[in-house]
C-alpha cells in the first residue's frame, strides 16, 4: 500500500468533509431525510475509508480497539438512560414530552413540551448515530485481513 | 386483465426476485452466495413493504405546506430498521462464514458435510 | 410506470447474475450496484429515508464486508463447470444431483405459485383505501407535527412513537457487534 499515493492524498482531503456530512445528517434528522442510522454509517464509513488507505495499524492509531469497543456499549446505555430520565421527569419511558419537567416547572406550556420533544429525540438520533458507527468500524477492523496474519 | 396487471405487477416482480434469493439459499452450496440469496430475499420483502406505503398522488412523508396526501411513514420507518439489522445479519454470517473455513479449509456445503461424515466414521472406528 | 419497470427488471436481473456468477467478488459487486439501484426505486417510492440508508448501508457497508470476507477466504466458487452442470463422471451422484436440482425448483416454483395466488387479495398498487392506510398512519400524519414537533414523519415514528422498537433495534446492532468480536478477535495474553 505504500505506493498509493493519490489515495492517500484524496482520502486525506475527503474524509474531514464525510464526516461533517455525517454529523449533519444526524442534526437534521429531523428537518429532512436522514437521522441517527444513516448518519452513524456515513461517519463509519470515513473511519473505513481511512483504514483501506492507510492500513490497519495506522487505522488503530486512530480509532483504538478500547476506544471503539467502549463506544459500541456506550450507545445503548445512553439509550436506556434517555428512557430513564423521562421516567424520572414523571412520564412514561421514552415519553420525550415529559423531560419539559427539568427546565418548567408546573404546568407545561407547548412551547416547553416541544422543545422537550426536540431534545429528547436529538438526544436519541446521537445515541443511534454512535451505536451504529462503533458497531460498523468495529466489524471492519475485525472481518478485514490483518497484516500479521 | 389490464386492470389486474397494472396494479399488481410489482408485486409480481417482487416474488420473482424473492425467489432468486430464495432459490440461492436452498440449492447453492457456496456459503456466500447463501448470503448474497439472504440480502436478494430481504431486498424483496423491503420493496413488498416500501411498496404498499405508496399513495396515488402522495409525496414524501415530510411535512411541505404544498402537499394534500401524504405516502405512509410506518412502513418506511420499519423498512429504515430492517436494513440496518440486515447488514447486522450479514455481519455476523460473514463472521461465521470466516471460521468455518480457518476451521474446514472450504466453503462449499457439501464438501463440509464430507468432512463431517469423515470425522464421525473416525470417532466410531 | 415505465421508468420503474425498467428499473425493477434491472434488479431482477441483477440479482440473478449475482446467484449465478462463479466469481464471488464479482457477485459481490453486482450486488452493491443492484443496492444501489435499489435506493434510485426508493427514492422513485418516495420513502427517501429509506433510498438514504440503502445508498450507506446496502451498496457501501454490505460491500465492503463482503470484500473483506472474500479476502480471509477464497475468490472463487469450487467444484468448476462440471458439478454445477451436472456433468460429474460417477452416474449414481450424477443423478442424485439433477434429482435434488429438481427438487428444489418445484418447491421454489410451487412457493412462487402460493405467494402470487396471495397478491390477488392485495389492494392494488398505490390504492390511497388500503387498510394499510387507515389505521395508524393517519394518526401519525395528521397529529406528529403537534406532538412531537418534528418535520420529518418518519423520523417522528422511528423515534418518538415507536422508541421501543429502535431501542430493540439499537441492542439487535450492538449484539450484532459483540457477536463478530467474539467469534473474529484474536485471543492476546
Amino acid at each position: 500500500m505504500k505506493e498509493h499515493t493519490v489515495i492517500r492524498a484524496v482520502s486525506r482531503i475527503l474524509i474531514p468533509f464525510i464526516q461533517l456530512f455525517a454529523l449533519y445528517v444526524i442534526a437534521h434528522g429531523d428537518l429532512g431525510p436522514g437521522g441517527g442510522f444513516q448518519g452513524g454509517v456515513i461517519f463509519g464509513a470515513s473511519i473505513i475509508l481511512y483504514v483501506i488507505a492507510f492500513g490497519m495499524k495506522d487505522g488503530r492509531k486512530v480509532v483504538a480497539e478500547k476506544t471503539s469497543d467502549i463506544l459500541n456499549s456506550t450507545g445503548v446505555l445512553l439509550y436506556v438512560l434517555i428512557g430513564l430520565l423521562c421516567l424520572l421527569a414523571g412520564g412514561a419511558y421514552l415519553e420525550y414530552t415529559s423531560l419539559a419537567a427539568f427546565f418548567s416547572g408546573g404546568e407545561h406550556s407547548e412551547h416547553a413540551k416541544h422543545l422537550a420533544s426536540h431534545l429528547g429525540i436529538y438526544g436519541i438520533e446521537i445515541v443511534i448515530g454512535i451505536t451504529v458507527a462503533a458497531v460498523m468500524i468495529t466489524i471492519f477492523f475485525e472481518a478485514a485481513r490483518h497484516e500479521d496474519d | 386483465m389490464i386492470e389486474l396487471v397494472a396494479g399488481k405487477y410489482n408485486y409480481w416482480i417482487y416474488i420473482v426476485l424473492m425467489m432468486i434469493g430464495f432459490y440461492a439459499m436452498i440449492a447453492k452450496e457456496n456459503l456466500i452466495k447463501k448470503v448474497i440469496g439472504i440480502n436478494i430475499f430481504q431486498a424483496a420483502v423491503f420493496l413488498f413493504y416500501v411498496s404498499m406505503a405508496k399513495v396515488t398522488g402522495g409525496t414524501a412523508p415530510i411535512e411541505w405546506h404544498e402537499a394534500h396526501v401524504y405516502d405512509n411513514p410506518l412502513p418506511h420507518a420499519l423498512m429504515l430498521t430492517g436494513i440496518v439489522v440486515s447488514v447486522s445479519t450479514t455481519a455476523v454470517a460473514l463472521a461465521l462464514i470466516i471460521r468455518i473455513y480457518g476451521a474446514y479449509g472450504t466453503m462449499e456445503e457439501d464438501r463440509i458435510l464430507e468432512i463431517n461424515e469423515g470425522r464421525d466414521m473416525g470417532d466410531t472406528l | 410506470m415505465a421508468l420503474d419497470l425498467i428499473l425493477l427488471i434491472i434488479i431482477v436481473i441483477c440479482a440473478f447474475a449475482a446467484v449465478q456468477m462463479r466469481d464471488l467478488l464479482s457477485a459481490a459487486l453486482v450486488l452493491g450496484a443492484c443496492s444501489l439501484i435499489m435506493a434510485v426505486i426508493w427514492t422513485r417510492l418516495n420513502a427517501v429515508d429509506v433510498a438514504f440508508t440503502e445508498a450507506s448501508v446496502g451498496a457501501g457497508i454490505t460491500t465492503v464486508l463482503m470484500i473483506a470476507a472474500l479476502s480471509r477466504t477464497r475468490r472463487g466458487e469450487e467444484g468448476g463447470e462440471e458439478r454445477d452442470m451436472g456433468w460429474v463422471h460417477d452416474g449414481a451422484a450424477n443423478k442424485r444431483f439433477i434429482f435434488r436440482h429438481i427438487a428444489m425448483l418445484i418447491v421454489v416454483l410451487v412457493t412462487m405459485g402460493v405467494l402470487i395466488y396471495g397478491t390477488m387479495d392485495m389492494p392494488d398498487f398505490g390504492d390511497p383505501d388500503a387498510p394499510a392506510h387507515t389505521h395508524v398512519a393517519r394518526r401519525y400524519i395528521e397529529k406528529s407535527r403537534e406532538e412531537t414537533g418534528v418535520k420529518n414523519f418518519v423520523t417522528a415514528v422511528l423515534v418518538s412513537y415507536r422508541g421501543y422498537d429502535t431501542l430493540g433495534e439499537t441492542t439487535v446492532i450492538f449484539t450484532a457487534g459483540i457477536a463478530v468480536v467474539l467469534l473474529l478477535r484474536k485471543q492476546r495474553r
